[in-house]
């Protein structure tokens, strides 16, 4: 980053670095000021996270200290051994996996399917389809929930893994996604398959969803992410342990509780965070397209 | 319905193409095909709850009758008229509508403000900043509490520790009836500031450069750019995060719930909160009146800020 005059095109705007030579001086000052207002920014928004991972290996006797300490005095990974032994947390991992892994395999099939309906095939009532699916998106989870409660105890599903994954396993957002994404794939490849005689499952499975790669990333890792973290549903279809997931778990052990074992909760905390933290570093670039996506265009 | 269908296109382009043919009954087969999984599971999962709901909402449903939901009665409005002249749902519009008013702006400014320094030419390591501004989206709510509430903790929390160092008695943030639901709405601008960014950050990618060349050329100075330039053009952008945080927002509900529990006395219900609350209580005609009620107000907030950002006329 050499400063130079004119202003690099390429890069996005910098009003202040279009102004003539007479600021060079005023650009080094606003240059300075921009990183220590970002870093200050950076450490408000991961402090939080530090300082959970670095209290997962504290006492609780540590923690409350005055004044707080930085890094542990004595590490310790009883919170960890605790976490495993005396609380089941390797079932609650298991069960969240479970959950989320179905969720999102539901969402990508069915929402490609409707998505490729919508985008490429004309049928009767596919606009009615279409208004209704993404009327939806303005609905408040609080108006379905308690219906979907009443539904799924009445199918005996209260308390089971298909309990917790049914209702969750289409989504409007991931139909309107696919949508968009399999509308920008050209008529003439699909129209060259049929002459080719190909059947139009073959065409969706064989051409179009090869072609949507990129789309059914951002679904996939925003549906994974977004069941993972949901709390809700769970804490109230999971009655007994075996079926508790990692945030109902770390909820039913820390809400009301704060002044007790607060070591052991930074440990659960950083086993909920940690997955979505490595998931998030491995595919963030999906993660800012598919809001790119469905915000911009 | 094709009859609607086609009417409207040929209402709408006086010179239309010529009318598309009506699909056959094969194109039909294949179309439903592809359709029908999902919206099988649309009908009974999501559509089909939320008609249910508004039927619920005019009846007397209560859990106990949940094995038996037709011999409920239907009590008509009831429901809504109790809804409003509860104090308790009161309490909770209002706390709801300040969590709202504050914190949509709140999180949106922080989120342009992060969105603007990142889109600066000179900034370096651009990726670290825009993942760590962006984290708290993608993590725990439940998670973010345990930290949250140990950082806010009045006696022995690192807020108030570090207040105590320059010699300010910090007060009990989450437990004074005064300062709770604000300490909420900072917390949930932290969590959520990262999506306005990530949303602004591509708009501000997408606005020419010219334009600052130009403006600088007619000699506009330090705020001018940004007020006659910027703003303007992210005007869809604003209309398209106020309206996704503000549904996001009129929802607020697991901030209270894991951070306060509502309290102290109602400080920090929610109208989601409540509902919720009210579910426990097995009243679930109530419930839905509530939801609905929601509902409608959602609706109505994304329509008036549809009306306040459309584009200049």
């Amino acid at each position: 980053m050499t400063m130079t005059v004119t202003p690099p095109t390429a890069t996005p705007a910098d009003p202040p670095a279009v102004t003539s030579d007479g600021r060079v001086v005023g650009r080094r000052n606003h240059r300075v000021l921009l990183h220590v207002g970002l870093v200050a920014g950076l450490i408000l928004m991961i402090g939080p996270f530090v300082f959970m991972a670095l209290g997962s290996f504290k006492t609780t006797g540590e923690l409350r200290q005055v004044p707080p300490t930085f890094l542990p005095e004595d590490p310790t990974v009883a919170n960890y051994r605790d976490l495993f032994d005396r609380l089941d947390f390797p079932r609650y991992f298991f069960n969240s996996t479970v959950v989320a892994l179905a969720v999102t395999a539901g969402n990508l099939l069915f929402c490609s399917m409707l998505g490729y309906a919508l985008a490429k095939l004309e049928f009767a009532g596919k606009r009615v389809v279409f208004v209704l699916v993404l009327a939806t998106l303005m609905v408040p989870a609080i108006v379905t929930f308690m219906p979907l409660f009443v539904l799924i105890s009445n199918m005996g599903l209260a308390n089971t893994h298909a309990g917790l994954i049914l209702p969750f396993v289409v989504g409007a957002l991931g139909v309107f996604l696919m949508r968009q994404f399999i509308g920008g794939i050209p008529d003439e490849l699909l129209d060259a398959a049929r002459i080719d005689g190909a059947g139009e499952y073959t065409i969706f499975f064989k051409i179009v969803l090869p072609l949507c790669g990129p789309a059914l990333a951002t679904l996939a890792i925003l549906t994974f992410l977004g069941s993972w973290n949901s709390f809700l549903w769970p804490l109230v279809v999971a009655s007994t342990e075996d079926m508790y997931t990692l945030p109902v778990a770390l909820s039913l052990f820390s809400i009301g509780q704060q002044e007790t074992n607060v070591a052991l909760q930074m440990a659960g905390a950083l086993v909920v965070v940690l997955p979505v933290v490595i998931l998030f570093f491995a595919m963030q670039r999906f993660i800012t397209q598919g809001i790119a996506t469905t915000g911009i265009k | 319905m094709t009859a609607i269908i086609a009417t409207e296109s040929i209402a709408a382009t006086p010179t239309a193409p010529p009318r598309r043919s009506r699909p056959s009954r094969k194109q039909n087969l294949v179309g439903w095909s592809f359709a029908l999984p999902f919206f099988a599971m649309f009908v009974v999962f999501m559509a089909g709850p939320i008609v249910v709901s508004l039927i619920t909402s005019l009846t007397d449903l209560r859990s106990t009758d949940i094995r038996s939901p037709f011999g409920v009665n239907f009590v008509g409005f009831d429901n809504y008229v109790d809804v409003f002249s509860d104090p308790k749902f009161r309490k909770a519009a209002v706390n709801t509508a300040i969590f709202v008013v504050v914190g949509v702006p709140l999180t949106m400014s922080l989120g342009l403000l992060a969105a603007v320094a990142l889109n600066q030419g000179i900034v370096k390591f651009r990726r670290v900043f825009r993942l760590g501004f962006y984290l708290p989206v993608v993590t725990s709510i439940v998670a973010i509490a345990v930290v949250w509430r140990f950082l806010l903790g009045a006696d022995s929390g690192l807020v108030n520790g570090l207040l105590d160092q320059v010699g300010i008695d910090g007060p009990a943030w989450l437990t004074d009836t005064k300062y709770a639901l604000p300490s909420l709405i900072v917390m949930a601008a932290w969590k959520n500031l990262g999506f306005s960014m990530i949303v602004f950050l591509a708009a501000l990618q997408s606005i020419p450069v010219d334009l600052y060349e130009a403006a600088a050329v007619d000699g506009a100075k330090s705020w001018q750019p940004f007020r006659y330039i910027t703003l303007p053009l992210l005007r869809p952008t604003i209309l398209f995060v106020s309206v996704i945080t503000t549904i996001g927002y009129v929802q607020f509900f697991e901030e209270p719930l894991v951070m306060t529990q509502g309290g102290p006395l109602d400080a920090t219900l929610s109208v989601t909160y409540h509902a919720y609350n009210q579910f426990s209580f097995g009243n679930y005609g109530y419930t839905a009146a509530v939801s609905y009620v929601m509902f409608v107000a959602i609706a109505l907030v994304s329509f008036i800020l549809f009306r306040l950002l459309r584009p200049n006329t």
